[in-house]
């Protein structure tokens, strides 16, 4: 018979020699847990400063705005009694600061960036930081004033007041204004206002992104149902070779895929010439399949299609066959059969190969890029835009950090309603 | 060696034959009918196509030749739901993803019944397998024994006249499996279902059936009763397969009212019921239950041949004693016998002359 272990006035568990069970136990396992941590310490560090940290610091950018309250402190602090609704411009000692701010930021060679930073507020601003970085910095300030009328003659945008509105606006450290701006809202003279109609794009992109992300899924989910059926039903040896061919994909460069799609689709490409030539489609009204909506769609469901694939397959593996067969013994007709018993317990693959290809699709850029013209693209394009192109970081940032948000909340509604427990990825 | 056409067959096997890659059968010529209310067993080892016999049965195999009848009807045709055979499947095959409830209702539900009928009849075949509590668990929240009873209901509750078990009890532990076979057995015989059983285990086959059908190498060796099978086993298949048994090689040298006189390879005469020889001068095979040799000579006839025997190893076993003897040049001669009181403990080493009564000794097929 085994001894009751002794306890403490306060009720622990002590070892053989006094001390509490939970401490000596805590003890004997530090080696190990040291040990462990030891050994997956080089990932976790990679994966802190390659991963963690660049994410965090693009989160950080759609919010932070130190630029102007960094290169311009005097003019934005005098900045903040002026009343922009009073129709008047900001009063003298605003343009002697804003004189005397510009000339540091000029010997800094900041005064450009300052002037991007607001040109994506304002257009036009940009090249009027531009202009006063060439005259600014030869004034002896502050002897030569009046600035007013010095600024008002060097380039007439420094008078007027939407320009002033636009550097008080964007003053603070912190601003909202990237996040206004990637849902077609900006900071106007009352606060956050809608953006006017033919300047709105980021609602209707997010939109598209998430409507095509679901059609590419269903597809996914139609198209390879049947195949990873059929995989997991074949004996291995054939299973094997026909897995192949759903990996073959995989071996080939996306890029060379992509083309490949552009080559089929064209207007003058394989799949039309064959409509064509079998007389289902006349020559003059051959279908649009690429540089819109059907080629994207058509594009990343044959790429991401494998990610449906796989998963499924291992699930349906683990779905022994003997439960079709006990459905058909207790009556079930074969449909009965599939739709009762086999169908609900590969449901967990079906959430796992769906996760894989939206989450995939929702942030795919090179497919959408290629083959999807203009009205095609995700909102991935337009981050890769403003990330390459109009260098505007802060406002990709936003519509990252607002992919991010969206993503993460799709995944609680699915842990919500299917459970995330039940998702096999393998 | 099946039994021929007789009224009121309820399943009928009539000259199946069946093959998966049509070179080799699996399945050769088999005939088999059992009235309503039989407790078949089909025993035979792995390979041996007892258990594509039931598949055909059940129609997820077809007949590559020959007509499988139930209740008079040819049911080659007919697709497994429809044909109303309620089986047992190795593995039980719950479904997972259902409660026990909901398990027992599916093929209620497939046939339509209404929503009171159905939980009706779940309970009430809940309780005929002695789970009343358990409808609301998943399978997975169960013991196999459990699991084994909630498959044996959800053939049940559909009310199948034929209940077809494919090596249910294989997975549960000695113990489980014993009180299982009982539980099985009564079932079947309070609610008068005809069933087939396929089992590898001779235990199991000997304890539940009515009749056994021995299977090897896709041919029924024999029908007969649990008590016929092992005390008179057709052929030395059948011999070894059942229980354990002791075999010796050798000629006939006579047939002589009714008793042959074997001589046997190893040496010495032995008088044996001829069963599968008819002549002088064929080979045969011997075969003698263990708990049939008797090496106490007043016990034996006056004139019956005895022979001598060498005690290699005295195995204390509870309820019995076995033995192993040297006999006639093998070593692995067992003799069985019963812990009583006066019972001799034989001794390694010593020299004894053992005996049986010519009828437990049967001349087969070599």
């Amino acid at each position: 018979m085994t001894s009751v272990p002794d306890t403490d006035a306060a009720g622990r568990v002590l070892s053989a020699d006094g001390t509490p069970l939970k401490q000596s136990l805590n003890r004997a396992l530090r080696r190990q847990k040291l040990r462990a941590l030891a050994l997956i310490a080089p990932l976790l560090i990679f994966v802190l400063v390659s991963f963690v940290a660049p994410i965090l610091d693009m989160l950080f950018r759609s919010v932070e705005n130190q630029l102007i309250s960094d290169n311009l402190p005097q003019t934005v602090v005098i900045l903040e009694d002026w009343d922009p609704n009073s129709g008047e411009l900001p009063s003298e000692a605003v343009f002697e600061a804003f004189a005397g701010d510009l000339q540091i930021a000029i010997s800094k060679k900041v005064h450009t960036r300052i002037g991007s930073r607001l040109n994506y507020e304002k257009p036009g601003i940009s090249s009027l930081f531009r202009k006063a970085g060439r005259q600014v910095k030869k004034w002896d300030i502050p002897n030569d004033g009046p600035y007013k009328e010095k600024f008002a003659d060097l380039n007439k945008g420094f008078a007027d007041i939407e320009v002033w509105r636009t550097i008080k606006t964007y003053s603070g450290a912190y601003t909202n204004g990237y996040f206004l701006n990637s849902i077609d809202m900006q900071k106007g003279a009352d606060g956050a206002e809608a953006r006017p109609e033919n300047e709105q794009i980021y609602i209707t992109l997010f939109i598209r992104t998430l409507i095509m992300s679901l059609a590419i899924t269903s597809l996914c989910i139609l198209l390879g149902y049947p195949v990873a059926w059929i995989l997991a039903n074949l004996p291995s040896r054939t299973a094997n070779l026909l897995m192949i061919l759903v990996l073959l994909p995989f071996w080939t460069s996306l890029l060379v895929r992509t083309s490949a799609w552009k080559v089929m689709l064209q207007d003058q490409g394989v799949v039309n010439e064959v409509l064509v030539w079998i007389g289902l489609v006349a020559d003059d009204s051959r279908l649009a399949l690429i540089n819109n909506q059907t080629g994207t769609i058509i594009a990343m469901t044959h790429i991401l299609l494998p990610f449906m694939i796989l998963p499924l397959y291992s699930v349906m593996q683990t779905i022994s066959p003997t439960y079709l067969r006990a459905a058909k013994s207790l009556g079930a007709t074969d449909w009965t059969a599939f739709w009762r018993v086999y169908f609900p317990q590969s449901i967990p693959g079906i959430g796992a190969g769906s996760i894989l290809v939206f989450i995939l699709s929702i942030g795919y850029y090179i497919t959408p890029e290629l083959v999807g013209g203009t009205k095609g693209v995700f909102i991935s394009n337009r981050i890769a835009f403003h990330i390459l192109s109009s260098l505007n970081w802060g406002l990709a940032a936003a519509l990252g950090t607002i992919l991010l948000v969206v993503v993460m909340a799709l995944y609680w509604a699915y842990d919500k309603i299917v459970g995330i427990d039940n998702v096999k990825l393998g | 060696m099946a039994d021929s056409d007789q009224g009121g067959a309820f399943v009928e096997f009539d000259r199946v034959q069946k093959s998966y890659d049509g070179e080799n059968l699996v399945v050769k010529d088999l005939n088999l009918s059992l009235p309503k209310g039989e407790f078949l067993t089909m025993l035979g080892p792995s390979g041996s196509g007892k258990t594509t016999c039931l598949m055909m049965l059940a129609g997820f195999e077809t007949a590559t030749n020959g007509d499988i009848r139930l209740d008079g009807q040819p049911i080659n045709n007919i697709p497994p739901h429809k044909r109303g055979i309620g089986m047992v499947f190795q593995n039980y095959a719950l479904f997972p993803h259902m409660t026990v409830a909901e398990n027992l209702s599916f093929p209620l539900e497939v046939r339509k019944m209404g929503k009171s009928e159905r939980e009706a009849k779940v309970k009430h075949v809940l309780e005929l397998v002695q789970m009343g509590e358990f409808g609301g668990r998943r399978p997975s929240q169960l013991s196999g024994g459990q699991q084994q009873r909630i498959a044996l209901a959800r053939a049940l509750v559909f009310e199948a006249e034929l209940v077809l078990m494919d090596e249910p009890l294989g997975a549960l532990d000695k113990q489980l499996r014993e009180t299982m076979q009982f539980e099985i057995k009564r079932i079947a015989d309070d609610l008068g279902i005809t069933v087939v059983y396929v089992t590898h285990d001779q235990t199991e086959a000997l304890t539940m059936s009515d009749r056994v059908a021995v299977f090897e190498d896709g041919r029924i060796q024999q029908l007969a009763p649990p008590d016929e099978l092992y005390e008179s086993p057709q052929n030395s298949f059948v011999a070894q397969f059942i229980g354990e048994n002791n075999t010796l090689e050798g000629t006939v040298k006579e047939i002589k009212n009714g008793i042959a006189l074997v001589q046997l390879d190893g040496g010495g005469l032995i008088d044996c019921k001829p069963v599968n020889v008819t002549k002088a001068g064929e080979r045969t095979r011997v075969s003698i239950r263990p708990e049939r040799v008797e090496f106490d000579k007043t016990r034996l006839h006056a004139d019956a041949h005895t022979l001598k025997a060498e005690v290699l190893e005295f195995i204390y076993m509870g309820d019995i004693f076995r033995t192993r003897l040297r006999v006639a040049g093998q070593d692995d001669f067992i003799i069985k016998s019963r812990n009583a009181p006066d019972q001799v403990r034989l001794e390694p080493g010593s020299e004894i002359e053992i005996g049986w009564l010519a009828e437990d000794c049967r001349a087969l097929d070599a």
